[in-house]
């Protein structure tokens, strides 16, 4: 016998919530707008409206650096607060996310490898083997945390934080050995200055991989009742963890290609979204996607205002302001998990 | 009709299951009965195809499970485990609609929902619905479950001890959906019971096991005597009768 959980929010306040739920849309869409337009004027030059309208430089620099900048920072955002979500359905724990359970870190060797390895190939090429290196990464640790007893449900996300580390040494480590360090400072620390056209492009492939986890949204919310339950509902258990793992394992492939690792997002977002809409994916997925968005944008702006003209990276950012929502949400939990 | 030959399981080295041969007819309440650890559990579990069968086989309505789609399965059997489900933050409605699932794919039709609401009351928990299933009690939450399973809509439903956190109010209420669902809809239910009155009273059909095997198996009449209790539970009880079903008073 369980007693009953302290409800996260007020009943009452829940139905309404769903009730009024074109309100919340509507304020998203305006912080949207805002945040984009903010984006697309704000810089080391300081685009107005009128300038736009003049000035073919200034329209220059907002097609070539402006837009895929915040156009980026949108993908990117809302694709890692999906891989996040997704990645704790897989592993049916709220603790964690690709930056921190080795995920991203696979990606970032495997990167690093294809790049000695194969230098001459291309970005695309290269991208691949980040994949195929995010994928075993992540697959070790499914199967280490399998192995985890369940009634300690922490011990999953510290064996994450562990590994994770583990890897990200190694890439250190083969980075150093081979002079490739600088390298290695962008694909580990987010930023979105070196994102332009031409490069940003490959974002839409993570943008595809959200559209991809809303289309199977049912199959995940019934794979996030675990195994037994998913095979009495008659789902393809192992083909919809494999389909799971490859959208995370892509999202984090392009995300740390392009732009390097943004961490927190992938836990504080689908964290605060679960509390208000609940672990129904599809309807989480949108608002998981959009709170992402808003998220990352809204701290790449925050990075470019704070020492103006010069930039702070959004990892940076995203590291203060992610810990200090993680904080929150763990004094506003209750005590399990 | 499920049809089960020469199942026998081992983990480890430990037979767990031995040698089952068992035919069960569509419709009817069948009750599995034994002390801890007589291998019910695995024995649904093998049925529902939740564990890979290492020897024999299973057959529902013509169907091996094992080389079976499983959507096709779950069309006709839905399985509750005592501790199958993880979900926290779904809604009531939410998750009985999930018992939908190998029906709709995730794209509920008008049937669907109405199956849901009907489900919903039918198990006392419409008032419930909005709530998220981590803010219920434990025999709250075991209604929901219950509800989801039912709400399948299958000929068979396979239930691993399904009166577990049940006051005696919903236990009972329980108990008569189930012979209500078997008399007039002749679907069949598979239950494991822990409470062998319940048994005696609702099932048409006990099977008793111990140690992995078929010990006993009939109506109630025939297997609730003195003797076949004592060789399944290990100790004496007196048996009587009321209402012409059989009383056991397996705690004096």
């Amino acid at each position: 016998m369980t007693e009953p959980m302290p409800e996260p929010v007020p009943e009452r306040m829940r139905a309404e919530w769903r009730k009024r739920i074109t309100l919340p849309r509507v304020a998203a869409a305006a912080a949207l707008v805002v945040l984009v337009c903010f984006s697309l004027l704000i810089g080391a030059d300081t685009l107005s409206p009128t300038q736009l309208a003049s000035d073919p430089e200034a329209l220059e620099l907002l097609l070539t650096s402006r837009l895929p900048r915040t156009l980026a920072a949108l993908l990117t955002g809302s694709a890692l607060a999906i891989a996040g979500l997704i990645m704790q359905a897989l592993v049916r724990n709220r603790f964690v996310e690709p930056s921190t359970a080795g995920t991203a870190q696979s990606a970032a060797l495997g990167i690093l490898l294809m790049t000695l390895v194969f230098p001459a190939a291309s970005l695309g090429v290269k991208m691949i083997g980040a994949t195929a290196l995010a994928l075993l990464g992540t697959s070790i640790f499914m199967a280490t945390a399998d192995r985890l007893p369940v009634t300690q449900p922490h011990l999953v996300p510290l064996f994450g934080l562990v590994y994770g580390g583990v890897i990200g040494a190694i890439v250190t480590f083969v980075g150093w050995q081979t002079d490739l360090l600088q390298f290695i400072d962008i694909w580990t620390n987010g930023e979105f200055s070196g994102v332009v056209r031409g490069r940003y492009e490959f974002l839409w492939g993570a943008g595809i991989m959200v559209v991809l986890s809303w289309w199977i949204a049912d199959r995940l919310t019934v794979l996030s009742l675990g195994r037994e339950a998913s095979i009495g509902l008659g789902l393809d258990y192992a083909w919809t963890l494999r389909l799971g793992l490859l959208v995370v394992s892509v999202i984090a492939a392009l995300t740390v290609s392009i732009v390097g690792i943004i961490p927190f997002v992938g836990l504080v977002v689908p964290n605060i979204v679960s509390r208000v809409i609940g672990d129904n994916l599809r309807a989480s997925i949108p608002w998981t996607a959009l709170s992402g968005a808003l998220l990352v944008l809204g701290c790449d702006i925050v990075g470019r205002l704070i020492r103006y003209p010069y930039e702070i990276p959004v990892a940076t950012v995203m590291g203060v302001v992610g810990a200090l929502l993680f904080l929150k949400l763990m004094r506003l939990r209750p005590a399990h998990a | 009709m499920i049809l089960i030959e020469d199942l026998s399981l081992a983990h480890g080295g430990t037979p767990i299951l031995r040698d089952i041969n068992l035919t069960i007819d569509r419709g009817g309440i069948v009750a599995l009965v034994g002390p801890n650890g007589a291998g019910k559990s695995s024995l649904l579990s093998l049925i529902a195809r939740l564990r890979p069968l290492q020897t024999g086989r299973v057959v529902i309505d013509g169907l091996p499970v094992t080389t079976t789609p499983g959507p096709e399965l779950a069309r006709r059997m839905a399985i509750l485990r005592q501790d199958g489900v993880f979900a926290g933050r779904l809604t009531v409605r939410e998750l009985v609609g999930l018992g939908r699932f190998p029906h709709s794919q995730g794209r509920s039709t008008p049937q669907d929902r109405a199956r849901v609401e009907e489900a919903l009351a039918q198990f006392g928990v419409a008032d419930l619905a909005e709530r998220f299933l981590e803010t219920l009690s434990g025999g709250q939450r075991q209604r929901a479950l219950v509800a989801m399973t039912f709400c399948q809509g299958t000929d068979y439903l396979l239930l691993d001890e399904p009166l577990n956190n049940l006051d005696m109010f919903h236990a009972r209420h329980l108990m008569q959906s189930l012979r209500r669902m078997a008399d007039e809809e002749e679907r069949t239910a598979i239950i494991v019971l822990h409470d062998i009155n319940q048994a005696a009273a609702y099932a048409d059909r006990i099977i008793a096991m111990r140690d992995g095997r078929v010990v006993a198996d009939g109506t109630p009449q025939d297997v609730l005597t003195p003797d076949t209790l004592a060789e399944i539970f290990g100790y004496r009880m007196q048996v009587t009768q009321i209402g012409g079903k059989p009383l056991v008073l397996h705690h004096l």
